[in-house]
């Protein structure tokens, strides 16, 4: 690692913080309702759909209302995407005349969409059709990132409330984050990056004439080639935006019509972390205390640069066996990346899509070294709390915060508190469900894909590295990040159900309980602070609680991580 | 601490041997299902067993038999010291249940028909007596069960109770009313109204708390049992799905042979928080212990924890913030009178008043002006009565007359006098330090002023910036007016005061506290407390006080003293404290067990895997063994910590958090790995592995 990588990185952190700040105080005003000059420009709009939907926007709705509505939407979500699928043949919107989606990587591709995970079973632009991508994709990646942070706003409630059951409308709450604050970024964010090159068309395919002299298999000449479009930029705002990370092409990211120059990497790159670390600040605006979220953005900084630093430091280490090839060791590993972007804007990517829960890829992460894979692994595996899915990092954080209060409580001698809520039975049975269900799902799902052969049928690796790569699909279905090593094939009966059972469960599994926390704390006390109470905004408790994340996570997923990355990296040596 | 009989040391040999068969009689699997970490290590003990007389009996088992033989003999040694724990805090109980059931013995009463202590008696065993029945009590005799007195005054020694030996005044009326079964009346007699059935008494409710019978985990434990129940999950997890990731390896690298049965459960053990797990309710019980050891009898396990959490304490003005009585601390004469002529007739006024402040008026006399009392033969005592409120003496033709002002005023008024300017303002200015003033008249002359004051107990005020700076808000309760209570709430440096206090202000005040989210502490003794005690979440009853405060409250504090508060908050920090100290400690652990085992487990598979072994183990064999042997030691070595708790500072949260971090959190990590080390160097020298 070299002066330039830690300058790009450099860069890259404080340009992201410079845009966090201001969106997240303006997302505060937005869920206060005191975003006068939006509410101007926007309400008539909110008010319209509110309308058009028969949603009393007034009406306020009890941890259970509340789940039973995300449950019943992300439901229809998932059913319509399946459908549109299974009959694209038939719809407008195909130039290309794909076929209809087989049912089993439809079922996975609905699951994917539906739970913000974006995992691609399915081949992009060889698929789906434009109407599959717009109407159903684009549209699951605004509402799924939607819910994410409806339920975020919900267990805010809860935690601001005093003896009471309501944690507002999610419907209110869904429509106001998606009209407000996504779709207003996104055009933005798309007009940014049009700008940059990347296509937005309804045609089909261009054909450009090929330059290098090339024969066919049966030794005829290749004179042109086709080039497929689409609507891709507007796909690809919100897919970074919203940490969906589903590309439009197949090859995601590092496909130079979706990620065209290293300004347009950058965008999208800032995009991918902007929401996340934005809503920290929003967190702590709105639970009345700003300190509480930078705290939380702090520890979210602790855990990233390291990850960080060791992901760019592996990908300058040259490959052994590339060497022994002859290939110059000072290069770095550049197998696997694009030209246009380098090694450190790669492993960037790489680590800053696998904090957010965007499973995006601007260069192949089976290539990456073992240790620089090990890091994007492990924040995975970790359950997307660093940074993690727009709404749901933070929610997800708050619950390892929830563990990490009731042990520095008890080490204090008071039984634990967090923004003067007792943290009970109750409280530590739904933060031990959500951090136990997916880390329950990658180890069962891993173990179950190595003990069949349906499983390790289709591996591209043998050995200790085709291990990582189960683990790695493993833990980003069911953390719901969607990136991929790669070198597996995935479009399987097995893989599409089993990590689609990984998804649902990663997803639901873990809303659930956070809303059934929500609805406890609403419904307590405060208890007001003083010097007997454990501030949680305080270096100290940012240590504690990536303590914990640490210990936790490590503990959990150590044995398996020893027999992947680590064994492959000694091997390598 | 106050003095106390009860005090025992921590490992006392009878206790411990019994806490031994304890122990193995503890294993009973539908005992050891209540703490589900335990119960899993005492699944995976039989599970090896089995192991190992598989591989015995068949000669080519899960692994080497010797092996599995000692790893399973240490699973089982480490449930057995989990139960030697639980063993040893309910022990200690149980002997001091004993000491108190050695005070419950049958006595023969006398029965009353009717409250008359002339009345017909007949002779019964106090087992047959019943709530309502009367009975009379005679110097040197056992009183037969916790009653209310309705006539009669006597000396009793309550030391099979409170360990105190001094004996103690019980009478009818008032705030000592109460007595309880058990005691002995030294003197007099008592007509005692019986207030509980025989086997509901307060000696055997303090005998059911202390051997821990009916113990029911506290909410905090059981929030901390679901923490501990999920990580054992995850952990299980995290082990079982070794099995087949260890059998992809051998598959794919086609050498090495897949990890065993034994070393799986081994690391299982290993990683679960055992330590914790085993500790944990002796944690409970040796909180309540030391409840009692500070001479309190808490109801349940709740009211220590809540005692943790309190942030609010009201304290009684008197016996707790102040000594007793009043004292005279000055005198301030009127115009034309000298200091020495005050004290003079002051002390003539008080010589009959055997009132404490009719006495350290005559002490301060004595002391500033060296007057010894005269001895009076022709005098007329007037004592104090609640029409005149003045007390004095009549000695030839004078009237000497001490009191309060306005009465004095009416006094002097009527023999044709007035109160001079300067007095009135000495006694305005007396009144705002918070003092009372006492008017002192000879016939129409007004003498002066004496200043009477509450002295404030030496030392709390530094009790009470201890309490401020652990977060803790103290609030002086009192019957004085709020210029007086203000000026004494100054004094002695608490939060805030509650002046002419009633019980119903003292009620509300409680509501609105709690309202607020505060947790409130209070002390009671009388019969009017009891709505407030009900009311608080601790509440403190003294043992000298009505059989009603007892009720409602949720502790008894046998020495009867209202300071004990500031004990029981200290004692319910330290248990919540030790809970997480232990629980951050125990998991801190795992990360040297995890380089002792993982290593060790897939030697045979990737033997490159040895460089994690950075503690450099002998060999695989000793590393597992070590590492299983530390983990059981571990929760012996814990246990006098566990029954005597973690050190308590009252400092501010986050310094305390710091402290603890660093010894349980940093020391957790660190302690293994010398410990495993030396194990396994132990090992290595017997030659096992």
């Amino acid at each position: 690692m070299n002066a330039t990588a830690f300058a790009e990185c450099a860069i890259y952190v404080l340009l992201l913080l410079a845009l966090a700040w201001p969106l997240g105080a303006y997302m505060a005003r937005v869920y206060n309702g005191q975003a006068l000059w939006a509410q101007r420009v926007i309400g008539p709009l909110e008010r319209f759909v509110y309308r058009i939907c028969g949603v009393d926007s007034a009406a306020q709705m009890d941890w259970r209302g509340y789940a039973y509505a995300v449950l019943a939407f992300n439901l229809f979500g998932l059913l319509a995407v399946y459908a549109l699928q299974r009959v694209q043949a038939s719809l407008p919107l195909n130039p290309a005349a794909l076929a209809n989606v087989a049912p089993e990587v439809a079922w996975n591709t609905a699951v994917s969409f539906a739970s913000n995970t974006n995992w691609q079973a399915y081949g992009g632009e060889t698929t789906l059709s434009h109407l599959t991508q717009m109407l159903a994709l684009t549209t699951q990646n605004f509402v799924s990132a939607g819910t994410g942070m409806a339920v975020l706003v919900a267990l805010l409630r809860g935690l601001t409330g005093r003896l009471t059951t309501n944690l507002g409308s999610f419907w209110v709450d869904l429509t106001r984050s998606t009209l407000y604050i996504l779709l207003p970024l996104s055009v933005l964010l798309a007009l940014l990056l049009v700008s940059q090159g990347v296509v937005q068309t309804f045609s089909a395919s261009t054909s450009v004439p090929w330059l290098d002299r090339v024969l066919t298999a049966d030794g005829k000449p290749v004179v042109e080639q086709v080039l497929a479009l689409g609507p891709a930029a507007s796909q690809i705002a919100i897919k970074q935006l919203g940490t969906n990370g589903g590309g439009f092409f197949n090859v995601n990211s590092a496909h130079p019509f979706e990620n065209t120059s290293v300004l347009s990497n950058l965008l999208q790159a800032l995009a991918i972390l902007l929401l996340p670390a934005a809503l920290c600040i929003t967190y702590g605006r709105l639970v009345g205390s700003p300190r509480q979220g930078i705290a939380l953005l702090l520890a979210m900084f602790a855990l990233f640069l390291p990850v960080l630093a060791l992901t760019v430091w592996s990908e300058h280490q040259a490959n052994p066996l590339l060497t022994a090839l002859g290939v110059d060791p000072s290069m770095g590993n550049w197998e696997g990346k694009e030209t246009r972007f380098g090694l450190t804007a790669s492993a960037l990517w790489a680590t800053a899509t696998t904090a957010a829960s965007n499973g995006s890829v601007n260069a192949m992460h089976d290539s990456f070294m073992p240790l620089g894979s090990l890091g994007p692994m492990w924040l995975m595996q970790l359950g997307e709390i660093v940074f993690g899915g727009v709404g749901s990092g933070i929610y997800g954080i708050l619950m390892y915060a929830f563990v990490a209060v009731f042990v520095a409580g008890l080490m204090v001698g008071r039984t634990p508190e967090y923004l003067g809520k007792k943290i009970e039975a109750f409280e530590m049975k739904m933060a031990a469900l959500v951090i136990l269900l997916p880390s329950a799902a990658v180890l069962l799902g891993t173990a179950l894909a190595c003990s069949i052969p349906a499983g390790t049928q289709p591996l591209g690796n043998p050995g200790a590295h085709g291990f990582s790569e189960i683990l790695y699909a493993f833990s980003s279905g069911a953390n719901n990040n969607g990136s991929a090593l790669g070198g597996l094939t995935v479009n399987g009966l097995f893989y599409t159900v089993a990590i689609g059972v990984c998804m649902l469960v990663g997803r639901y599994w873990v809303i659930v309980p956070v809303l059934a926390l929500a609805g406890s704390l609403a419904n307590k006390r405060a208890v007001p602070p003083s010097a007997g109470t454990l501030p949680t905004h305080t270096p100290l408790f940012i240590l504690l609680l990536v303590g914990t994340i640490v210990i936790v996570g490590a503990l959990t997923f150590i044995p398996a991580l020893v027999l992947g990355p680590i064994v492959e990296h000694l091997s390598l040596r | 601490m106050s003095s106390n009989t009860l005090t025992r040391p921590l490992f006392e040999l009878k206790i411990v041997r019994r806490a031994v068969l304890d122990a193995v009689r503890a294993l009973n699997p539908r005992r050891m299902i209540r703490n589900p970490v335990l119960f899993v290590v005492e699944l995976g003990s039989a599970f090896t067993t089995l192991l190992w007389v598989d591989a015995a009996w068949t000669g080519q088992g899960d692994a080497n038999p010797n092996f599995i033989l000692a790893v399973s003999i240490w699973l089982w040694f480490t449930v057995l010291f989990a139960n030697f724990a639980e063993a040893m805090a309910e022990g200690r109980g149980k002997a001091q249940a004993e000491t108190l059931r050695a005070a419950r013995k049958d006595v023969i009463a006398r029965k009353l028909a009717s409250p008359n202590r002339l009345g017909p008696v007949t002779q019964t065993v106090s087992a047959h007596l019943r709530k309502g029945d009367f009975v009379l009590v005679e110097a040197g005799d056992l009183l037969p069960g916790d009653g209310e007195i309705v006539e009669g005054v006597a000396s009793v020694d309550e030391s099979a109770i409170t360990g105190e030996s001094a004996p103690v005044i019980r009478e009818s009326g008032g705030d000592r009313s109460a007595v309880t079964g058990g005691t002995r009346v030294l003197s007099d007699w008592l007509v005692v109204r019986m207030t509980a059935n025989p086997g509901e008494t307060f000696l055997d409710r303090m005998i059911a708390m202390v051997e821990g019978a009916k113990r029911q985990k506290t909410p905090n434990e059981i929030a901390l049992d679901i923490l501990l129940a999920g990580l054992t999950i995850v952990f299980l997890l995290a082990t079982v799905t070794l099995l087949p990731y260890s059998d992809y390896a051998v598959h794919a690298t086609g050498h090495g042979q897949p990890v065993g049965l034994t070393v799986l459960v081994a690391l299982l053990v290993c990683l679960i928080p055992t330590t914790i797990g085993a500790l944990l309710s002796a944690i409970g019980i040796a909180g309540m212990d030391r409840m009692i050891q500070a001479n309190v009898i808490a109801t349940s396990g709740r009211a220590v924890e809540a005692a943790g959490d309190v942030d609010v304490l009201l304290l009684d003005k008197t016996g707790t913030i102040t000594l007793g009585n009043r004292q005279a601390t000055q005198f301030l004469p009127a115009p034309g009178v000298t200091e020495r002529e005050l004290a003079e007739l002051a002390q003539l006024s008080s010589l009959a008043d055997e009132t404490p402040e009719g006495r350290s008026i005559v002490a301060l006399a004595l002391q500033l002006f060296q007057l010894a009392p005269p001895t009076l033969a022709d005098a007329t005592i007037v004592p104090f009565a609640a029409q005149t409120r003045m007390s004095g003496l009549d000695l030839g033709g004078r009237q000497i007359r001490k009191g309060a002002t306005d009465a004095v005023t009416r006094f002097v008024a009527e023999r044709g006098g007035t109160l001079p300017p300067a007095v009135r303002e000495a006694v305005d200015q007396v009144a705002r330090k918070g003092a009372t003033p006492l008017v002192v008249a000879d016939g129409a002359r007004v003498l002066g002023v004496v200043c009477l004051k509450d002295i404030v107990k030496g030392g709390i005020r530094e009790r009470f910036a201890e309490m401020r700076a652990i977060g803790i808000r103290t609030v002086m309760i009192t019957g004085d007016n709020p210029l007086t209570a203000a000026a004494i709430a100054a004094e002695a440096g608490v939060d805030d005061f509650l002046a002419e206090a009633t019980p119903e202000a003292k009620l509300a005040m409680i509501r609105d506290w709690q309202q607020r989210g505060h947790l409130v502490a209070m002390t009671g003794d009388g019969t009017n407390d009891a709505p407030a005690l009900a009311q608080a979440d601790v509440a403190v009853a003294m043992n000298s006080g009505t059989q009603a405060a007892k009720e409602a409250g949720n502790m008894v504090d046998l020495d009867s003293n209202p300071t004990k508060l500031l004990a029981i908050v200290h004692i319910g920090k330290q248990m919540l404290m030790t809970r997480g100290a232990l629980t951050t400690f125990s998991i801190a652990n795992d990360i040297a067990k995890y380089f002792a085992i993982i290593p060790a487990a897939f030697a045979a598979t990737y033997p490159v895997l040895n460089v994690l072994n950075v503690m450099h183990l002998h060999s695989p064999t000793t590393a597992i063994l070590s590492a299983v042997i530390f983990n059981a030691l571990i929760i012996i070595a814990l246990i006098p910590l566990a029954l005597r708790g973690v050190t308590y500072r009252p400092i501010p949260a986050s310094q305390l958090l710091r402290r603890n971090l660093l010894v349980y959190g940093v020391g957790g990590v660190l302690v293994p790995f010398p410990g495993i080390k030396l194990i396994d160097l132990i090992l290595t020298a017997c030659h096992v592995g």
